[in-house]
């Protein structure tokens, strides 16, 4: 992997400690106690074996849809259909993990596939279109949302027959859910999932900085043009990129399904999971390794922020307050580089003054 | 989110301090001392907590009514919110959990899930602190620390419905649901059955918007049904019914003569201005979080019971307000079938297949 | 302008600058690309503000904040790429941001009149009432130099104005220039062609590398050698003859080929053209005239509506250009930034961008860059590719030096064909001059050379045969030892067709 230079960290470290800031002057001016509520924040995401539990098992599926997301990026698109993604990857799951009674080492890994397969089905579509007829992948993305919203309601409803908003449970050998894990952190719903995720994000890496697609898919995420000079197929790249992208998507929804719930409840509104994959994978920088420490802070922002609620009857909003800001410092990253870059300007020529 | 952050600035300026079990973690020890002091001064060490589901306890509906019977429970024992009651707010499914654990983790004696989709949270919960006292809203949970609370939805809806099957004009009247389930076709039966059994002529347009926090659906849904004449609608879809006394006071502005039957509380006030709300069928989660509270500190928490309120314990009903646009007559024909259901000499249908028996009965 | 110093970060762009423009005087800023020419004018023109020096104009010290203060003072710019509204009618351009009122309209009359006016007086004749989009590109720096002059400029900054005109339009705008002077007015020359300073200018400044070399007077003492000299800092090797070709077989030959751009239009009508082993065939031609879409064709980026392209014998046409590229074409794109790099990839990763996939580089689908990183270390070696180590992003090179990298990429695999467009665009004299070296190598090599480019004299210099390019034909074919940079300007601008002989 590419050195990082200390540009590239210091704009998300300053970023976190900036949105941390903002969130301490808004519970200034709502008039509670920014250290008391920043101590009882911090101990709902690492402060115990609990709180640790419940921070990792919200991290999987957003490594998972920061990892689709990112993936898109690096090969130049932008997958805003990861939180549609997320919903047909974790239906599917569901499906398989209700409706076969298989040994748990065919299951489970089937569900997963499952998942997988759905959401990158759905992901080729406007991968396809992208391709075929140029139509912008942002457009047609956000498009196969909704569809993907009121499908995976008309499936839940139709198919797998849902009467009470809420499905009946998985099969256990189709869950990832672990007691062993959840009594080692005292009752959290810490699943096996976390760690497909982290190897997730190793397969990411290896995809995309050791294999022979993975170049072709970086350079035409890089510049296109050159890599259609250079004889690579852009409309394939486009179409794999979005497939794979679904994959990782997909995967988040099985987190859900196999893991924190086991189950899918009927929904009007979006699970969120794939659109804070965009802000992971924004402050993660596209990396492996940026994608699951963001996932992580993001997720025990979170769960730290249902602490803050009885530690220091600080709404929970507050966390939202605050990963906005982080995401907005990120996305500004050129102005923070403007402003380091000044500051050493004046500092060289304040020396030269004297 | 404006009024929670009403709630808890009115809970600083009632002169709290903020102290809690984790901030003494960090090493705070004075102020922890000092609110153990005062708090035992109250002579109550009673803890009550409740976890909203994801409407949020400003949701004009059960989560808020259910907070408001914690709150007078609190203020009728000299117990201080954040202390000795206090909400944890849910902003995803996710949330439900961890937050029923935090609460059983720091010792409330009586911790609420409020709506049934926490059914399965509150029964893990409940065996992983089975020293906790838990109870759940609109569901059965069978564990001998989880009280289950549920309400005879299809009595009150019965009455509502009679109201709007003597009340219609046009004989059509209309039903939005918020999701389609068990529960919700309580409210259903319940209002088709007492329209039915007062004017068998009318139709009724029965819709369900599969969502519970959209007010555009529900004043798309409310337009097309009053578009086609249905004068009065009945809703059971939580924020989502906020889109159809929108659509009811644009038409009433117009000049239309339509109306809302408000649901879980009394919405007179959100048919105001125009007044578009005829009545409402008022399910007192706040009476059944007030008594479940009470029992429980008097020491007679009832585990592994189902609670079922009804017309007869007032659990259900119509609101005061009725009598604004309800006539006498109409009222008192309510009060009949009242009496009826209470007497047990009529049963009004939870089911689709309830309500097919009793249409036979009518017939 | 005196000692101007500009700084951007630690990067000094202009170090001590020096420039006095005397009225009446056609002043020439000579420099390399990247040497500071544009900082010092956009100084000038208050579109920087300077680190130490100042500027006077007519005696008086100056601050220039923005370009309006230069404008009030009389300094008007020429931009290189024109900013003119396509829509609008070459009055209309003229007028822009000043129009003459009459109540709260725009007084079109007095406004045409006006333009007129000084449109005779300066002997730059346009039409007033046609529109940006119908007129040439000389008419546009027409509409340009108007635009300043009816804003009252004395000092006009022409910035690399005959970087797309033909040679015709470029003895046209000499003769403005010149006309210019007569009326009064001063002209600061930014160029880096040495033959048009010698035309024109009276004196001449050279920087290089932000810093002041010299002025000189443009007279019988200095020579295009000399001031190469100054430009560079040591002596160029100007016009090497190069050895005369010896063609072979026919490599590449294209049949009555038909193109359409990317808006439908066809704009290579039915082009024959043969290019031999051993040979560099240069293409002249006026920009747009086909050029784009006939290498697009060749190299297998477009297919073309009808017509054959044959490489060695073989039937091409149409293929993909990774089939191209295996059928033995290398392409030197003319966008060397757009096509022929991948800016943010390394220089190692780029050194494979059309045989990433074969082995050694590629096993089983998973990269080996180990072999990716030996190659690229040889091939920069072997090319004098400047660069601090072969992991710096592609972005960070001169551009001579991403020149020289695409050129050992492409050369590296010995293809048959070698398409190079436009390869010198905007590189000094001294990568310019390694670059044509390297085309004549591979003529030696006995590979076929097609070249295109916009600037005669390359063609004129380093072809073996010269292939006149109009509207999408090929008008005339010359032996550059036998034909003038006129005959070829005239056929460049369609004025002889049917001269197809060989």
């Amino acid at each position: 992997m590419k050195k990082l230079s200390l540009n590239q960290l210091l704009i998300p470290f300053l970023s976190i400690i900036l949105g941390l800031l903002v969130g301490a002057i808004v519970m200034l001016i709502g008039g509670y106690d920014p250290v008391q509520g920043f101590i009882s924040l911090f101990n709902g995401m690492f402060g115990s074996p609990y709180a640790i539990g419940e921070t990792l098992r919200a991290a999987a599926p957003l490594i998972f849809s920061g990892l689709a997301v990112a993936f898109a990026f690096r090969t130049g698109l932008f997958n805003i259909g990861v939180e549609g993604q997320v919903l047909i990857g974790w239906v599917a799951a569901v499906y398989v993990g209700i409706n076969f009674d298989l040994p748990m080492f065919i299951h489970l890994p089937l569900a997963l596939l499952a998942a997988m397969l759905a959401a990158a089905i759905w992901a080729f579509v406007p991968g396809f279109l992208k391709a075929k007829f140029y139509v912008h992948e942002v457009i047609t993305s956000i498009m196969m949302n909704y569809i993907a919203l009121y499908t995976t309601n008309a499936i839940l409803r139709n198919i797998i027959g849902v009467t009470n908003e809420r499905t009946d449970s998985i099969n256990e050998s189709a869950s990832l859910a672990s007691p062993w894990l959840q009594e080692l952190t005292t009752f959290s719903r810490l699943h096996w999932g976390v760690l497909v995720a982290v190897l997730a994000a190793i397969v990411y890496y290896y995809i995309l900085q050791r294999t022979t697609l993975g170049y072709e898919l970086r350079a035409v995420g890089f510049n296109k043009h050159a890599s259609q000079y250079a004889g690579m197929s852009v409309n394939r790249n486009i179409v794999l990129s979005f497939v794979i992208s679904g994959m990782f998507a997909g995967l988040a929804g099985a987190m859900e399904g196999l893991g924190t719930f086991g189950s899918m409840t009927l929904s009007a509104s979006f699970t969120g999971v794939g659109f804070d994959g965009i802000a992971v994978a924004l402050l993660g920088a596209n990396t492996a390794i940026g994608v699951v420490l963001a996932a992580i802070l993001f997720a025990g922002l979170n769960i730290g922020g249902l602490a803050m609620q009885l530690g220091a009857n600080v709404p929970s909003e507050l966390v939202k307050v605050i990963i906005a800001a982080i995401v907005i410092f990120v996305a500004s990253g050129y102005a923070i580089n403007y402003v380091i870059d000044k500051l050493k300007g004046n500092r060289k020529k304040g020396v030269e003054k004297k | 989110m404006m009024n929670k952050k009403k709630t808890i600035l009115s809970a600083l300026a009632a002169g709290l301090t903020l102290s809690t079990v984790l901030a003494a973690c960090g090493g705070d020890d004075n102020e922890g001392g000092s609110s153990n002091g005062e708090g035992g001064g109250e002579g109550s060490d009673f803890k009550v907590a409740m976890v909203t589901d994801t409407g949020g306890v400003d949701d004009k509906s059960f989560n808020q009514s259910a907070w408001e019977g914690l709150t007078k429970f609190g203020e009728d024992n000299d117990l201080t919110e954040n202390e000795g009651f206090k909400y944890l707010q849910s902003a995803k499914q996710a949330d439900y959990q961890p937050n029923l654990q935090q609460l059983a983790r720091d010792n409330f004696n009586l911790i609420y899930g409020i709506g049934f989709l926490m059914a399965e949270d509150v029964k893990k919960v409940a065996d992983q602190f089975p020293d906790n006292n838990f109870a759940i809203v609109d569901m059965v949970v069978d564990a001998p620390n989880v009280a289950s609370i549920t309400f005879k939805e299809q009595e009150g809806s019965f009455l509502v419905g009679v109201i709007a099957g003597l009340s219609t004009t046009t004989d059509k009247v209309g039903f939005i649901g918020g999701v389609e389930s068990d529960l919700i076709k309580k409210f259903e039966n319940g209002f088709k059955a007492g329209v039915m059994a007062v004017n068998p002529d009318a139709t009724i347009d029965v819709k369900y918007a599969e969502d519970f926090n959209s007010a555009e659906k529900g004043t798309a849904i409310a337009s097309g049904m009053y578009g086609s004449g249905s004068d009065i609608i009945y809703h059971a879809a939580g924020g989502t019914g906020v889109g159809v006394f929108t659509e009811a006071k644009n038409r009433k502005k117009n000049g239309e003569d339509v109306w809302v039957i408000g649901v879980d509380r009394d919405q007179y006030e959100e048919g105001l201005p125009e007044d578009v709300t005829l009545t409402s069928m008022v399910k007192r989660v706040d009476t059944a979080t007030y008594e479940v509270s009470k029992q429980t500190m008097d020491g007679e928490f009832p585990g592994g019971e189902i609670i079922e309120f009804g017309l007869k314990d007032e659990g259900v009903g119509i609101a005061e307000t009725s009598d604004k646009h309800v006539s006498q007559d109409i009222l008192d024909k309510v009060e009949e079938y009242r009496t009826q259901l209470v007497d047990g000499e009529l049963t009004a249908p939870a089911t689709d297949a309830e309500f097919e028996e009793f249409m036979k009965n009518v017939k | 302008m005196l000692n101007i110093r500009k700084e951007f970060g630690t990067f000094v762009a202009n170090d001590n600058i020096t420039l006095q423009l005397r009225k009446g005087e056609i002043h020439a800023l000579l420099g390399e690309n990247g040497a500071g020419k544009s900082t010092l004018m956009n100084v000038l023109f208050g579109l920087y503000q300077p680190e130490g020096g100042e500027i006077r104009v007519h005696g008086k010290k100056v601050d220039i904040e923005n370009p309006n203060i230069a404008n009030e003072l009389g300094i008007g710019m020429v931009h290189q790429h024109f900013m003119l509204v396509e829509k609008f009618t070459v009055t209309e351009n003229i007028i822009l941001g000043l129009e003459p009122k009459s109540g709260v309209t725009i007084d079109r009359d007095t406004a045409r009149k006006k333009v007129m006016e000084i449109s005779e007086q300066y002997g730059l004749k346009i039409d007033p009432d046609a529109k940006i989009e119908d007129i040439s590109v000389g008419m546009q720096q027409r509409v340009e130099i108007l635009k300043t002059l009816y804003r009252g400029a004395d000092i006009l900054i022409f910035d690399e104005p005959t970087a797309v005109l033909t040679p015709q339009e470029i003895q046209e705008l000499i003769q403005i220039m010149k006309r210019l002077i007569a009326e009064g007015k001063s002209i600061i020359l930014i160029t880096h062609k040495l033959k048009e300073i010698m035309q024109v200018a009276d004196r001449c400044t050279v920087i290089r590398r932000g810093r002041y070399i010299g002025t000189v007077e443009v007279d019988e003492t200095v020579n295009e050698d000399s001031l190469a000299e100054m430009m560079v800092g040591r002596e160029v090797n100007f016009a090497a003859e190069y050895s005369k070709a010896d063609p072979q077989q026919v490599v590449l030959d294209v049949q009555g080929l038909v193109v359409k751009d990317s808006r439908g239009l066809k704009v290579v009508e039915g082009l024959d053209l043969q290019i031999r082993a051993g040979e560099v065939l240069g293409i002249a031609g006026i920009d747009g005239n086909g050029q784009t879409e006939l290498i697009e064709s060749i190299s297998g980026l477009k297919k073309p509506e009808s017509g054959k392209v044959l490489l060695n014998g073989k039937d091409v046409t149409g293929h993909t250009p990774r089939k191209m590229t295996e059928a033995g074409i290398g392409h030197i794109p003319q966008d060397r930034h757009k096509h022929g790099l991948v800016l943010d990839y390394s220089i190692r990763d780029n050194m494979v961008l059309q045989t990433y996939y074969k082995e050694p580089f590629s096993k089983r689908g998973l990269m080996n860059y180990k072999a990716v990183a030996e190659k690229a270390k040889a091939l920069i070696e072997k090319f004098d590719v400047r660069t601090p180590s072969i992991d710096v992003a592609a972005r960070a090179l001169s551009g001579g030096n991403q020149q020289k990298a695409i050129i050992a990429r492409e050369v590296d695999r010995s293809p048959d064909l070698l398409i190079a467009a436009q390869p010198t665009r905007g590189l000094d004299v001294g990568a310019i001059e390694f670059i044509h070296e390297q085309l004549i190598k591979e003529r030696e090599k006995g590979r076929a050379v097609l070249l295109i480019s916009f600037e005669l004299d390359e063609i004129l210099h380093v072809s073996d045969r010269i292939a006149v390019l109009y509207e999408g034909k090929i008008v005339g074919i010359r032996d550059p030892k036998e034909t003038t940079e006129q005959e070829l300007g005239f056929l460049m601008a369609g004025g002889q067709r049917g001269d197809e002989t060989e």
